[in-house]
């Protein structure tokens, strides 16, 4: 419990540093953005306009410290003001329209790259030198070199385009309306299947050599020669044993990942045309739209902290050793 | 050779290993670590194997219990246990023959424990795999085996970690007699040790061994530890046998200028302050020839004079 306590100080801590990091680098941003409003419209607006949007949008020539205060307090009531570049939504709204499409896909492809990957990281570790051992490495790790861009667009191309067999943009068909349905879920599986696919595929490689050569380490232990002495069965020391002892570290690259799930994946939406926070954060850093920039940076933080978190109280779980230190 | 004909008393011998050879097969060059090693353990014996780091003597003990790994090869020879062959066993009677017939302490107790389970959940294990107890039965006969190594039960919710290295050691010697096995083998189990605990180790596996009377192989380098608990003891060098006798006669009457090498590297508890002596700086045995009866059931490698002659003179230094 103290171990908790004391790593939740921690992460509270990194937040405030963060969120004041969030506060700082877009105000050391060269432009501003109702220069760039007032590009965009040509040069109509007159010099009142422009003072009224710089207000409305908190670009303020106060004190640094004094934005600093009102920051911090928007941020702790809730309120990230309104986007520039989808002006008027507040920041909240557009985040929140796009979120869930980000988690679905993100947190797909990642559980399935990790536990596919994993489990073949296992499979090659305990049978180090076999099939799954020599082919498939190379392999993943050929695929996973590619660039991303073009081994998304050649999927999307193939199956999409040539072979038919699945969607080839949004998360669902245009105009169907979002609901409980098996149809509408159908349909939104359907459209997971091949952005996800493409992300599990260039991703997978990593994880199944991380755990394989965890693996093999774990498995020149004394512990593992004992629990085969005590005549186990194969499958039990690979998984309690070895297994067991080998996924720590991968535990760690999960949480991590988890966090940046939130980021989104920009690529992936942009050829897919997937609605996702990646694509919204491209548009804002262009935009210079600082209030959306801030919100995403902010979600992206809280996120990856809150999953180092859960990840360390998984690992006092996993891991009985952490619990005395 | 007929070393295998002498064992124990009168019974058929447990564990009979004969001309066992291993090799560790290299890319460019491969080692022979064990070379045609013959010997035999009676039942309720306490057979002492000994030597330096390297001797083959844990790769022995790996070997009779098929736990060898890459690139280590049994290249020739045999294992017969209660008259079974051991080196052709399918693998699940190997699993099955693993632990309830020979049951072994491995070196470090640090490490041979799984640092994830707790204490209980890997005794349990044991029952569960061989014997098909329920998971409640197992955790009561896991408290009993706690108790007989003089460990609080409580401590089976215990992790590794949070035991003393003694405790560690003791706790493995439990799962170790869990399925009460017809030998032991205890492989340096007291080596990670300081001397008090390695007494408290050692009254423990005598204890035990009294109680249930299974037949131990028993290996380390401490040979005065090796006169006091085994009836008869072998030394190895370079993977061969050199000497083999009653532990009395090795330690009364040793042979073998490596075996005298040996004895006189340790130093006595009492008495005057002596050099110790050891094995000369240069001096290797090659090419160690088969055992020869030089006295009753006491058998030692030919050697020849200059061998001899050169440990006594870097003794005499």
């Amino acid at each position: 419990m103290r171990f908790i306590l004391r790593r939740l100080g921690f992460y509270l801590i990194a937040f405030w540093a963060s969120i004041t990091l969030n506060f700082l680098l877009p105000r050391f941003m060269p432009g501003d953005p109702v220069s760039r409003m007032f590009a965009r419209t040509q040069g109509k607006m007159q010099p009142e306009q422009i003072e009224a949007l710089r207000k409305m949008l908190g670009v303020d020539t106060r004190p640094l410290w004094e934005q600093y205060v009102d920051y911090m307090h928007n941020i702790l009531t809730g309120q990230m003001g309104v986007s520039i570049s989808r002006f008027p939504t507040p920041v909240t709204e557009v985040i929140a329209s796009q979120i869930g499409w980000t988690l679905l896909l993100g947190g797909t492809a990642l559980v399935c790259a990790a536990v596919v990957g994993n489990l073949l990281g296992i499979l090659a570790a305990w049978r180090r030198g076999g099939a799954i051992d020599s082919a498939l490495p190379p392999l993943l790790v050929f695929i996973g070199s590619f660039p991303y861009f073009w081994l998304a667009m050649g999927a999307l191309y193939l199956f999409g385009v040539v072979l038919g067999w699945f969607p080839i943009r949004h998360a669902f068909t245009d105009g169907l309306e979002p609901a409980f349905t098996s149809e509408f879920i159908g349909d939104v599986g359907a459209h997971l299947i091949l952005p996800a696919l493409t992300i599990v595929l260039v991703s997978i490689g990593g994880w199944m050599l991380g755990m394989r050569n965890t693996m093999i380490a774990t498995n020149s232990e004394d512990y593992i020669t004992m629990a085969e002495a005590k005549g186990l069965r194969p499958g039990r020391i690979m998984l309690r044993y070895a297994a067991r002892n080998a996924m720590l570290p991968s535990v760690t690259s999960f949480g991590m990942g988890l966090g940046f799930v939130v980021g989104g994946a920009m690529l992936t939406e942009v050829v897919f045309a997937y609605p996702g926070v990646g694509y919204q954060l491209l548009n804002a850093v262009q935009g210079l739209d600082y209030p959306l920039m801030q919100g995403l940076f902010l979600t992206i933080t809280a996120a990856v902290l809150l999953a180092n978190f859960l990840v360390d109280i998984l690992y006092v779980r996993l891991d009985p050793r952490v619990r005395s230190n | 050779m007929t070393v295998s004909q002498v064992s124990f008393g009168s019974h058929e011998p447990v564990l009979d290993v004969k001309n066992l050879t291993v090799k560790y097969i290299g890319d460019t060059r491969s080692t022979t670590a064990v070379d045609r090693v013959s010997f035999s353990i009676g039942t309720g014996e306490v057979f002492g194997l000994a030597g330096e780091s390297g001797c083959g003597k844990s790769t022995i003990a790996n070997s009779i219990m098929r736990l060898l790994k890459d690139p280590a090869k049994i290249a020739g020879g045999s294992i017969s246990f209660g008259g079974r062959d051991v080196l052709a066993m399918s693998p699940d009677e190997l699993r099955r023959f693993r632990w309830q017939d020979v049951a072994m302490v491995f070196q470090s107790a640090m490490n041979s424990l799984n640092p994830v389970l707790t204490i209980g959940e890997q005794i349990v294990d044991i029952f569960t795999t061989h014997a098909g107890y329920s998971r409640k039965e197992s955790m009561r006969r896991a408290g009993e085996l706690l108790e007989l190594v003089r460990i609080d039960p409580a401590r089976l919710k215990s992790y590794p970690h949070q035991l003393s290295g003694g405790m560690r050691q003791r706790a493995v010697i439990a799962m170790a007699v869990a399925l009460k096995p017809s030998l032991l083998i205890l492989d340096e189990p007291t080596t990670a040790l300081d001397v008090v605990v390695q007494q408290e180790i050692m009254a423990q596996i005598k204890e035990l061994q009294r109680e249930l009377g299974f037949s131990v192989l028993f290996i380390t380098h401490d040979m005065s530890l090796m006169v006091e608990l085994s009836h008869r003891m072998a030394v190895m060098y370079g993977g061969r046998i050199v000497e083999t006798a009653k532990a009395q006669d090795v330690y009364a009457d040793p042979r073998h200028p490596y075996t005298q090498a040996l004895m006189g590297a340790f130093p006595p508890l009492t008495g005057p302050r002596i050099p110790l002596k050891g094995l000369p700086e240069g001096v290797k045995f090659q090419n160690i020839p088969d055992l020869e009866e030089v006295a009753p059931d006491h058998f030692v490698a030919p050697f020849n004079a200059g061998a001899e002659a050169a440990v006594f003179e870097g003794a005499a230094q």
